[in-house]
């Protein structure tokens, strides 16, 4: 189950990150084999990004969280580009705005994504999140922002840790119907 | 208040009314996957705790991405779908059948259905008026399980599309100036409707090819209405009893609507390394190219074939140059044979590659070297797409190509057509 609410240092990727930037498809080979396609996560894109995310937790269990800016993950709908950042180490995501697919399949995998602006955090601030409540306090400056609400639905996934655990539980959606 | 196309078909899927920002679980009626998402979903699927698919006549595994596989790795994630798709009596399109939207066209999609895959390109359908999207692979695996899965009904764009093509335009200089237009993001969770009197001359393949790029806008489906046209293909195709006529109401709710007069179009290009990055074919023209490829998804059939075999038939590829000729699918393929144009093409210095993505997604078949750069009728040119990160990737219509090609730069097609 994801902490929904934590305490970690940004780390910042700019706009249009593509899931083919996050893991490209010349690794599909290793799609298999998530610990080494991890290994590849932003290679291209932000190369420093694997190392950054390590030192926070060698540095004494710190929690990652990636900030990115407009339209995080366009592009092909691999669930495995918010896997690989997961397993990298990253505990959340902030972004200006997300592409649908990756957004859904973020919140598939247990991995909160929160979206707000993200101009008024800077690479290595240190950031206070309640995914629930959609606050996050940027320590480092002082300033709050609040983030657009997620459906319900969504929120039941991500609290359950992702949907494969949502569905183990409830062996179907719940309710059943509109709402 | 009327219904938008989006709408309707969740409004008719969830057994309820459907509206905008409302989220709705509804039935699917189709559900895929393909060999570089497959696995995960298998895998999800078998965790999930299901043991069968909902409905198996339902789900379709297509082996098109790697295809035939460069990798040992890959030859066994084939395997793994291989015998997944034995076991749950699903049908499965093995290597050399063709990419899995094209496939999709020609022997499932409805209009009025609901169609899930684990390909963001699954939108491709929706030029048959089929609410069609891109998921990733839990929501598929959690779809071929349950036979249904959630939605959150979209705010829709109405594209107005009037008057005609002018010579040397085509369905992909639109769709390109449409991107340019809303940008990457622009259409993020909408829908993108179309509608106009040019829909009466717009054909199927044309369609398929604006509809498979609405989500580079971002959108979660790109609708067609349905129509002659569509019940033609539909006959075509032997599923004539599957038409039903499908539109949206006139006293609908759109979030934009976007006017497009076709005969002031002209050819286009996405320029390294946004789809958004938009211009016209003559500001570009003149920048030396080393690749050309023309297959995908987006403009891999029979009338793309055409188009380029046409423009190349008695011509040359320029000696600096690969032509690189990917069919959609074996149907297009055996047809393009048919009508000659492969042979024109291969007299011209093309290589044909098998049905399938071939070299769209970078993993084999046409991987680029540094600094090279190919122009490409697919529907990405992100960095690293092809295989190289330090490659540059154009995209523009099949005819841009072939001109492109035969001179070793980028061309205006309009001097050939
Ligand atoms: S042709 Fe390219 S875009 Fe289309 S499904 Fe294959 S890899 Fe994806």
């Amino acid at each position: 189950m994801p902490d929904l609410v934590l305490k970690g240092k940004a780390i910042k990727l700019g706009d249009n990150v593509s899931t083919d930037d996050i893991i490209p498809g010349r690794f599909a080979h290793l799609r298999s084999n998530l610990p080494e396609l991890a290994k590849h996560v932003l290679e291209d894109a932000a190369p420093e990004f694997a190392s950054k995310v390590k030192a926070l937790s060698v540095a004494g269990g710190g929690k990652s969280i990636l900030v990115a800016g407009r339209n995080l993950g366009l592009g092909s709908s691999r669930e495995h580009a918010p896997m690989v950042i997961k397993m990298s180490g990253v505990d959340a995501i902030l972004a200006k705005s997300a592409a649908r697919i990756f957004f859904r399949n973020a919140i598939n995998q247990g991995m909160p994504v929160l979206l707000c602006d993200t101009d008024k955090i800077g690479d290595g601030d240190e950031l206070e999140i309640n995914v629930i409540d959609g606050k996050i306090a940027n320590l480092t400056s002082g300033i709050t922002l609040s983030c657009g609400k997620m459906p319900p639905i969504m929120s039941a996934i991500l609290e359950e840790g992702g949907l494969i655990p949502y569905i183990q539980k409830h062996k179907d959606f719940k309710p059943q119907k509109h709402y | 208040m009327g219904q938008t196309l989006a709408e309707r078909i969740l409004s008719l899927k969830s057994h309820g009314e459907a509206k905008a920002g409302d989220v709705v679980i509804a039935d699917v009626d189709l559900a895929f996957v393909q060999d570089t998402t497959g696995p995960l979903t298998i895998r999800q699927f078998k965790e999930s705790g299901f043991e069968a698919l909902a409905k198996p006549q339902q789900a379709v595994v297509f082996l098109d991405h790697a295809a035939p596989s460069p990798a040992q790795q890959l030859s066994n994630d084939h395997i793994l779908l291989r015998r997944f798709a034995g076991k749950a009596g699903c049908p499965i399109y093995d290597v050399g059948e063709g990419i899995c939207h094209q496939l999709m066209a020609e022997n499932f999609a409805n209009p009025g259905d609901v169609i899930v895959g684990a390909d963001s390109h699954t939108v491709t359908a929706g030029a048959l008026g089929a609410f069609a999207t891109g998921m990733g692979s839990s929501d598929v695996a959690v779809a071929l399980a349950l036979g249904k899965i959630w939605f959150r009904v979209p705010e829709s764009f109405l594209i107005e599309l009037n008057g005609a093509f002018p010579r040397g335009v085509y369905a992909k200089d639109l769709v390109l100036y449409l991107i340019g237009q809303i940008g990457a993001d622009g259409a993020n969770y909408r829908a993108l409707e179309f509608r106009g009197e040019a829909l009466a001359r717009m054909t199927m393949s044309q369609r398929l090819t604006i509809a498979n790029m609405a989500v580079e806008a971002g959108a979660k489906v790109g609708l067609f209405p349905s129509d002659k046209i569509t019940r033609d293909f539909l006959r075509e195709h032997g599923r004539g009893d599957k038409y039903r006529p499908l539109s949206a109401d006139t006293g609908a709710n759109y979030e934009q609507v976007i006017p497009v007069n076709l005969s002031q179009l002209e050819p286009m290009l996405s320029l390294p390394h946004a789809v958004d990055n938009v211009r016209p074919v003559a500001q570009v023209k003149g920048v030396q190219i080393q690749q050309a490829f023309i297959g995908t998804c987006t403009n891999g059939r029979l009338e793309d074939i055409a188009v380029a075999g046409e423009i190349l038939k008695g011509k040359k590829r320029h000696p600096g140059t690969r032509l690189l000729i990917a069919p959609a699918s074996r149907q297009v393929l055996i047809q393009a044979m048919e009508k000659g144009h492969i042979q024109s093409l291969i007299e011209a210095g093309a290589i044909i590659l098998p049905p399938g993505c071939a070299a769209c997604l970078g993993l084999h078949q046409g991987v680029l070297g540094d600094g090279e750069v190919c122009l490409s009728t697919a529907n990405r040119n992100f960095r690293g797409r092809m295989g190289n990160p330090e490659a540059m990737i154009y995209l523009a219509s099949p005819a841009t190509a072939a001109a492109s090609v035969m001179k070793g730069e980028i061309t205006d097609p309009r001097e050939f057509v």
